[in-house]
């Protein structure tokens, strides 16, 4: 493959020349995971609380209010003197819990995130596992965060996070099923699950554009479902304050407490991401057919900020759902996904066959 | 222990699907410390046991030992998002007892106040039901918006919550010079909010599918359980005390009863917003024609009613609320009874909420508009 623009795989061929040059390759690739583990262990830290810090000030543009403004200038060592203060906070744990399940909820439901994120490419060689079925990698991942959070609102021995965790139980595994389906229209189109792949398909158009009709619902129906997956309002039923006061994590306190907190957030930058990468060209630049200067001027921006902006242009659309909706019932939930997103979905898979089958797409 | 506490609290048996859930006295939903014991099963609601006394303050029993102007301030504490008319009654009381004919001047500046009032609070039912609902956004809304009224009463009267302004034969000061000016910029300025509003949520797809049909109380059974105000005529039953016992400034005005006949929580949503558009009406027909004159009669020193029983009701903000004194001839009242909206009220839930879900449960009460100090008193 050609080396793109702001290529960052010259950069980490080098590294790993020079390590396996001095080291045995067994000892390479510990010291390579480790790398790559501390990365990923601060990127999920940062980004989380910047995502927090972000959320805030969103949401306080929604509500005509400042937001934090007095720790650090426009208030950005916020977040940050929040998590010091829940890393500092008592763990409790409530009598007549069950210990073991209580305390490895948090565990599980924080490992989704930091499984998914290792096949996110964030820029041209910048993906830590390049699989072959990179998406299909992604859903059967995130699958697991709903057992954490089940596990959360059964071992709590607390009635308000029982209910919370069976709601969460009940939308999570049905919203799944979306959101693997409007994955999967997209691999039709696409003819490959392997996500670098996928991004290299996209160098002159989006699939968002290139797939017609189908690919734009089954980005609608993505971005909807990602939202519903992610336990964000409207769709926040497991932790609908003002119904089950904090739901599945009402007994957590301190870091489980933040564990939950930071779960949400990198599950909503993954949700962006995944979007991101199937519908809107992963960090390919925006190209406009035969308008050579044009596309010469976007090939400029180096491919990671390409990839945050859309990001970042997603999360702003998730955030801005939950600033103005009121939040659903339980029963309504379901009705969306069973009777409208499924149905749509299935028919829009047929759709998508159809139309790579006779060659509408560009 | 906990088996004796639920032998205690409940008066049937518990089923083997059922379950016992504490809603309160800390809830969010509960805006104050109102505890409702639920029986569920799964996420249906089987019953509503609401408990109440978290915040008695015996206000009732405080008052026998107590002045009539001085038991005036108590009232504030109970419903106090309707502190002004809660006053109004009782000096309504005391005057009609000692038939005291308060000037015109007065009756005008009462009237606009309760509907000053009726305007704040319903801003903050909307908001708080909003967020009850899941609509974070509208709570703020519908503060900032609150913000303009209360400064309006804190120019003339000092206060912004309790207002005190009513006593026994008029009020207290005279309105602010900028009064009328900051009532009708306020005024200009609302009726382009409450379009927002509606936009925000009255309008929202979710919001409807969450409210419509949802908890219907019939008329028959709105005058059973005796649900005023709002809650009511949203059932078609008709008892705004402004329209059939006239008080004040309210026979002089034009206004409709806002009315709705579904009885389920959008139409409560409904009446309270069509509520606000007639406040504004009443407010406009007002604020240009106060009359010149004394602000207040001038009362003895020592306000002794004659011996008797004397009751006076008003609208407020929730419904209906009547203030009964039972008097012996001293400078204390022998006996007073507040009938409190909110208590009537409350009691409606467990009969529509049956059969729903919790997060119907949530919606119906937020459409009650309950403030607790007013069901505990």
């Amino acid at each position: 493959m050609a080396l793109e623009k702001y290529d960052f795989t010259p950069i980490t061929q080098s590294i790993h020349e020079g390590l396996i040059s001095n080291m045995s390759p067994l000892l390479t690739t510990i010291v390579e995971w480790t790398i790559i583990g501390v990365i990923y262990l601060l990127f999920v830290a940062v980004f989380g609380l910047l995502l927090v810090y972000v959320e805030r000030k969103v949401c306080a543009a929604f509500q005509q209010r400042m937001g934090p403004m007095r720790v650090g200038p426009w208030g950005l060592l916020q977040t940050i003197a929040d998590f010091i203060k829940l890393l500092m906070k008592e763990l409790i744990t409530p009598k007549s819990v069950d210990k073991f399940l209580y305390n490895l909820a948090p565990f599980i439901v924080i490992i989704v995130p930091f499984l998914t994120i290792s096949v996110i490419p964030f820029g041209p060689g910048l993906q830590a596992l390049d699989f072959d079925i990179g998406i299909f990698f992604v859903t059967a991942v995130s699958s697991v965060g709903v057992i954490g959070v089940l596990l959360a609102g059964w071992a709590s021995n607390n009635k308000y996070s029982l209910i919370g965790g069976m709601r969460s139980g009940a939308q999570i595994v049905s919203y799944e099923l979306s959101v693997g389906m409007s994955l999967i229209t997209m691999v039709i189109l696409a003819g490959t699950m392997q996500v670098s792949q996928i991004v290299a398909l996209q160098r002159d158009g989006w699939f968002l554009f290139k797939g017609h009709i189908p690919a734009i619902i089954a980005f609608f129906v993505f971005v909807i479902a990602g939202t519903a997956e992610t336990n964000r309002g409207p769709f926040d039923l497991a932790e609908a304050e003002s119904e089950l006061t904090a739901g599945f994590h009402t007994e957590y306190s301190g870091i489980k407490f933040a564990f939950f907190f930071l779960a949400e957030y990198i599950n909503l930058f993954i949700v962006s991401a995944m979007a991101t990468i199937v519908f809107l060209g992963g960090w390919m630049p925006f190209h406009f057919g035969s308008w050579e200067g044009f596309n010469g001027v976007m090939d400029l921006i180096p491919g990671i900020i390409w990839f945050f902006a859309k990001v970042f242009g997603i999360i702003f659309l998730i955030m801005w759902f939950k600033w103005t909706f009121p939040r659903l019932r339980i029963d309504q939930i379901l009705t969306l996904e069973w009777k409208y997103l499924l149905p749509i979905n299935l028919f829009n898979i047929l759709l998508m066959a159809t139309v790579v089958l006779l060659g509408w797409h560009w | 222990m906990a088996e004796i506490i639920e032998k205690l609290v409940t008066t049937d048996e518990i089923k083997a699907d059922e379950y016992l859930v504490n809603m309160g006295p800390q809830h969010p939903s509960t805006h104050g410390v109102l505890r409702l014991l639920l029986k569920l099963e799964g996420e249906i609601v089987h019953n509503v046991d609401p408990h109440v006394g978290y915040i008695h303050s015996g206000i009732e029993k405080m008052t026998e030992a107590l002045s009539y102007p001085q038991l005036i301030h108590l009232t504030d504490r109970m419903d106090y998002l309707s502190s002004h008319m809660n006053n109004e009654a009782v000096c309504l009381c005391i005057e009609n007892a000692l038939q005291v004919e308060v000037p015109e001047r007065v009756k005008y500046i009462r009237t606009i106040f309760d509907e000053l009032q009726r305007l704040a609070s319903h801003q903050l039912w909307w908001c708080a039901s909003g967020m009850d609902l899941g609509a974070l956004t509208a709570f703020f809304y519908g503060l900032r918006d609150r913000e303009d009224i209360l400064d309006i009463f804190e120019e003339t009267c000092g206060a912004r919550l309790t207002l005190n302004y009513s006593v026994p034969g008029g009020v207290m000061f005279d309105l602010h010079p900028n009064f009328q000016r900051r009532v009708k910029d306020f005024i200009k300025k609302f009726k382009k909010k409450i379009p927002e509003y509606d936009t925000l949520l009255t309008g929202n797809v979710i919001f409807q599918e969450r409210s419509k049909g949802v908890g219907i109380l019939s008329k028959e059974d709105a005058i059973a359980f005796g649900v005023t105000g709002p809650t009511g005529r949203a059932s078609g039953f008709s008892c705004d005390i402004r329209k059939h016992h006239p008080y004040s400034a309210y026979p002089l005005v034009n206004f409709n009863e806002a009315m709705g006949s579904d009885g389920d929580t959008f139409t409560r949503w409904k009446v309270r917003m069509d509520e606000m558009w007639e406040s504004i009406s009443i407010i406009e027909q007002l604020i240009d024609n106060i009359p010149e004159g004394d602000y207040a009669v001038k009362m003895k020193g020592v306000i002794k009613l004659p011996e008797g029983e004397f009751y006076q009701r008003v609208e407020t903000a929730r419904g209906e609320f009547g203030v009964f004194i039972v008097s012996d001839g001293k400078k204390n009242p022998y006996r007073v009874k507040f009938r409190s909206p909110g208590f009537s009220n409350l009691f409606a839930i467990n009969h529509i909420a049956k059969g729903w879900k919790i997060a119907d449960l949530v919606a119906i009460m937020a459409t009650f508009d309950l403030v607790i100090p007013d069901i505990d008193r």
